[in-house]
């Protein structure tokens, strides 16, 4: 359970020593997307299109902002991560063409996803869900906000962060799987949680 | 705090919609920047309780930002949720026919001030109302009640906890044993998914609507308060130590917090029925209620306000 306080962007090699249950401090640039901004990058990606800003090396993060417009600018209200399960029919794809080397989110995500993080490099950083309060603390600036037009929650991010977590690795680069292992734990002692209950 | 703008009829009392609509705008407020002092407790005894490593920071991570988002008065999460009114509307009152209208501007103002997230999606255009408002939202459920006062409670309620949510019609055969069963395999296939540790309502009888709907209502109710039932509260009790041996833990890293809290409510039931409905609420149990009384006073009964 090691302390890493990593810079973005961060390469293959830096993403593959992280092990589940160590503890993620981010600093430099992370990238909100959910359903609907995995979408349409992926589409960009489809046409041959450039995206707004490169991904490689940098963090995506499963959040729908409250941001305000304050003096010309952006400033992040509240920004605690949403469901990751929601990305999983994009996040293997979205690896592999954009190279982003950390998910930020909550709850996990499947088995496509996690093989795609093995296969390419990237990890999984649980985001303590509801934090909002805190994570808007580590952001220190919005660097731009792409795609509002698909609204406030949806629209791509781009926001300049100062240690940002604590992230707990969920999922390594080596295929393992905490979210998993707990929930299969469980799964097993089902039986036994019946016969408390007297069935 | 209190509104001196009620004005009086000669045997009914009528409530000037703009009270109803500062009020509401307030509760808004309160709930979402501030956790009634009762899950403030069970979470701190929860943190001081769990002994897995990860799970203990998680709850450590949420009792700082409840803390900061207090003393900051920003949203505690993001997800403000879809806004949800219980009002208990005194049948001495008059003017009700005003609250809905007032409850809908405040809900779109509190959006603009607080500032809310906007979460009102039409469901076939995906357009965004950018207001909290639309379509039979903010939500209103309605009781009449003796006397000559209202009462309004506000539930924002988040989409991650809400998407947990199970109905099952079991077969009456099936009965409690049922009832047990499913609530255990709901919180084991919700996993992390509705931020752990919850608060599970759970409700059986009525009818499909009327199960779900007890088992939501049952998520205002203070935490720490057992069932004035003995049977229902041995029964929460013994869901609440059930679920709690699942290991998922606050925000399914792992612990022996999963849920902090566990109410039942009933209704009877159709000879042919057993419906259960199980509805989380993730950690973040955002609630606040105020009754607002004859005379334009205004007590606020889940949170203290100077």
């Amino acid at each position: 359970m090691t302390i890493y306080r990593l810079r973005t962007p961060i390469s293959e090699e830096e993403v593959r020593k992280l092990g589940v249950s160590d503890t993620v401090y981010l600093t430099g640039t992370i990238v909100t997307a959910r359903d609907a901004a995995h979408r349409r990058a992926l589409e960009f990606h489809k046409k041959g299109k450039q995206l707004p800003v490169s991904l490689e090396g940098l963090a995506v993060f499963h959040c729908g902002p409250i941001v305000k417009k304050e003096d010309g600018g952006w400033r992040v209200v509240a920004a605690g991560p949403t469901t990751s399960s929601r990305m999983d029919l994009f996040e293997d794809e979205f690896i592999k063409n954009f190279k982003v080397r950390i998910v930020v989110g909550k709850g996990g995500m499947d088995k496509k996803t996690v093989d795609a993080m093995k296969r390419y490099g990237a990890v999984y950083g649980a985001f303590t869900g509801g934090a909002a309060v805190l994570a808007a603390k580590a952001i220190k600036k919005v660097k731009a906000v792409e795609w509002i037009d698909l609204g406030m929650p949806e629209a791509m991010w781009i926001l300049e962060v100062e240690n940002f977590g604590p992230l707990i690795v969920a999922i390594d680069a080596h295929g393992n799987n905490l979210f998993e292992t707990i929930q299969s734990k469980a799964f097993n002692e089902k039986q036994k949680i019946y016969k408390t209950l007297g069935l | 705090m209190s509104y001196n703008s009620a004005l009086y009829g000669e045997d009914n009392i009528l409530v000037s919609g703009k009270v109803v609509e500062n009020v509401a705008v307030k509760l808004l407020q309160l709930a979402v920047t501030e956790l009634p002092q009762d899950v403030k407790t069970a979470l701190q005894r929860a943190y001081l309780e769990e002994e897995n490593e990860v799970g203990k920071a998680q709850l450590k991570t949420i009792l700082d930002n409840t803390e900061l988002a207090e003393k900051t008065c920003a949203p505690m999460c993001q997800d403000t949720g879809v806004v949800i009114f219980y009002v208990k509307a005194g049948s001495k009152v008059d003017g009700l026919d005003q609250i809905e209208e007032a409850l809908r501007k405040a809900t779109a103002r509190a959006t603009r001030e607080v500032p809310l997230r906007p979460n009102a999606v039409d469901p076939f255009t995906q357009k965004n109302t950018g207001d909290n408002t639309g379509r039979n939202i903010p939500y209103i459920h309605w009781k009449v009640v003796p006397g000559d006062t209202i009462e309004i409670t506000v539930l924002p309620k988040g989409g991650g906890s809400e998407n947990a949510s199970a109905l099952e019609m079991l077969s009456p055969n099936q009965g409690i044993n049922g009832l047990k069963k499913f609530v255990v395999d709901t919180v084991i296939n919700a996993g992390a998914k509705p931020c752990p540790p919850t608060i599970l309502g759970v409700a059986v009888g009525g009818g499909a609507d009327i199960a779900v709907n007890l088992a939501k209502e049952a998520l205002i109710k203070p935490l720490g308060q057992p069932n004035p039932n003995p049977e229902l509260a041995k029964l929460e009790q013994e869901l609440r130590e059930a679920a709690n041996l699942t290991g998922i833990g606050p925000m399914g890293l792992g612990g022996k917090t999963t849920v902090l809290d566990v109410k039942v409510d009933y209704a009877h039931r159709h000879p042919a029925s057993y419906a259960v409905a199980v509805v989380a609420q993730c950690w973040a149990a955002r609630r606040a209620s105020a009754r607002i009384y004859s005379d334009g006073k205004v007590e606020y009964l889940t949170h203290k306000v100077t």
